[in-house]
């Protein structure tokens, strides 16, 4: 039996941490930070989740407890937002190291000064060269569903490297609506407990982890870092497969694509902006334009293959960003760019920030994006590269 | 870790090695001084046993002595006798 309720995407990250029986839960639930622990907590208080609670002194001590119960072989949860992931960047950098596949939620909230809170991507954009795995989900569904098949990549040989699973701050972590639950015993039949053959905490087998290496071996070990980033493209779209074929829904994988198939012109966007896109698709698909929505679920790895794919097949696509690699872009369109930069008949790009620091994004301004890129597709002339939409008193 | 491993492929992931590392990598060889033992003045009070933050200072219950393969020549054995039993020497000196 689904278990069918409305829940808000903060219950839906700490059930979907129950689901995958996370074993070591380390969090400092302070603003910015979100309910996401008080509900794993509340679990644990109920025993509805055999696991520890460590209560912490910071972010940064939230990722190193996860990291060394990691080490010690345990599943491992935490989340955080905003500065509280600036603070953690340290360990970020750490667990990837020394390969510990912490899966931890990310409700997206912006950075100060000056204080906002709201819905802003900057926070894990800015975790971008760590090594962590990035996927961002577009309702309360997929986060719950996304921390499940997070924990089936980060864990799985050929990766092992650590997962966020970012959600929109409160347009996803403070807004509820219909989430099915699914069983447990489905749920672990899909993720098998964790037993990490690389280490464990063994008093009859001792190990020193991380040692020093010299020059002769640190690109050595970055390079076994770049591999397992690569191989989890393959093993993200494996783990969406399965997770289709137990419980009846299907995420794309590292992309989600809507109404692509003969697209000209197309939208690519990450989190919550998708769902709107999709509104803004479907109708300016009933007027006659030939345009699409490519969603954007893992940042890191980026989908290089499916980015060409579906770009090689459009004449503009138009990629909006909710952060801003400042002086430069979108940072995803700059990876878009990248991506589609070596294909023989690649599109125009064009990006447009929308929607810093929670500022609303509605169908109308993404009609507008696409209005845009539909004109470009005409006369072949990009005259902007880069638009900030919605600005008040314009660019 | 040179003569051990042919490729990044053979290296063990996380940095993951087994424990008792330190027995095969010796750190004396960083020493720019060392401390030498006057061991007539030597009152066996171990304070240099206690101060000593690399576990240098070894004692037998009998003896007390200088394991040089690990001592780095931080000198602090040497402030801290009380009977100024322990000098320090520079190695180019010593040798």
């Amino acid at each position: 039996m689904m278990e069918q309720l409305t829940r808000s995407g903060n219950e839906a990250a700490a059930l979907g941490a129950k689901l995958s029986r996370a074993e070591v839960i380390a969090a400092y639930p302070i603003t910015p930070s979100t309910f996401i622990v008080e509900y794993l907590a509340q679990y644990i208080a109920d025993g509805e989740l055999k696991a520890k609670l460590i209560n912490v002194e910071s972010e940064h001590s939230a990722m190193s407890a996860c990291i060394g119960a990691s080490l010690a072989g345990a599943r491992t949860f935490t989340a955080t937002s905003s500065q509280g992931l600036a603070l953690m960047h340290e360990m970020l950098h750490w667990a990837v190291g020394a390969r510990t596949p912490v899966v931890m939620a990310v409700g997206n909230r912006a950075l100060a000064p000056p204080w906002n809170l709201y819905a802003n991507h900057q926070d894990s954009i800015a975790q971008r060269d760590t090594g962590w795995i990035e996927f961002y989900c577009e309702n309360n569904q997929e986060v719950l569903d996304t921390i499940i098949q997070a924990y089936k990549v980060a864990e799985d040989k050929r990766v092992l490297l650590p997962a966020m699973v970012c959600l929109d701050g409160f347009i996803l972590t403070h807004t509820r609506e219909r989430v099915d639950v699914p069983p447990q015993d489905a749920v672990d039949e899909y993720l098998p407990p964790y037993r990490p053959e690389h280490f464990v905490i063994d008093f009859d087998r001792p190990l020193t982890e991380n040692v020093i290496v010299t020059p002769a071996w640190y690109m050595e070990y970055q390079y076994q870092l770049e591999v397992a980033m690569r191989n989890a493209r393959e093993v993200i779209r494996e783990a969406n497969r399965d997770f289709a074929k137990k419980f009846n829904r299907d995420w794309g994988g590292l992309v989600d694509s809507y109404f692509m198939e003969d697209a000209e012109v197309a939208i690519m966007a990450m989190g919550t902006i998708a769902g709107t896109a999709r509104v803004a698709v479907r109708e300016m698909r009933k007027a006659g334009h030939k345009v699409g929505l490519i969603k954007l679920r893992a940042f890191r790895p980026f989908p290089i293959e499916e980015i060409r794919k579906l770009g090689s097949q459009l004449k503009v696509l138009a990629v909006i960003d909710r952060n801003c690699v400042f002086g430069s872009g979108g940072a995803s369109c700059i990876e878009a760019q990248s991506a589609l930069y070596s294909i023989p008949n690649r599109p125009k790009v064009l990006g447009f920030i929308a929607g810093l620091g929670g500022k609303d994004v509605g169908v109308e301004s993404i009609k507008y994006i696409l209005n845009k890129a539909l004109k470009v597709s005409e006369t072949g002339r990009v005259e902007r590269e880069v638009e900030w939409v919605n600005l008040v008193g314009g660019e | 870790m040179a003569q051990q491993y042919k490729s990044w492929k053979d290296l063990p992931i996380g940095a993951v090695v087994p424990g008792g590392t330190c027995y095969l990598n010796k750190t004396g060889t960083w020493r720019v001084s060392k401390p030498v033992l006057d061991r007539s003045k030597c009152t066996k009070c171990l304070l240099c046993w206690i101060y000593c933050p690399d576990v240098a200072i070894a004692f037998d219950e009998e003896n007390i002595g200088i394991d040089y393969d690990y001592c780095k020549g931080c000198g602090i054995c040497a402030n801290e006798c009380p009977v100024g039993a322990i000098k320090m020497v520079e190695e180019v000196e010593s040798q």
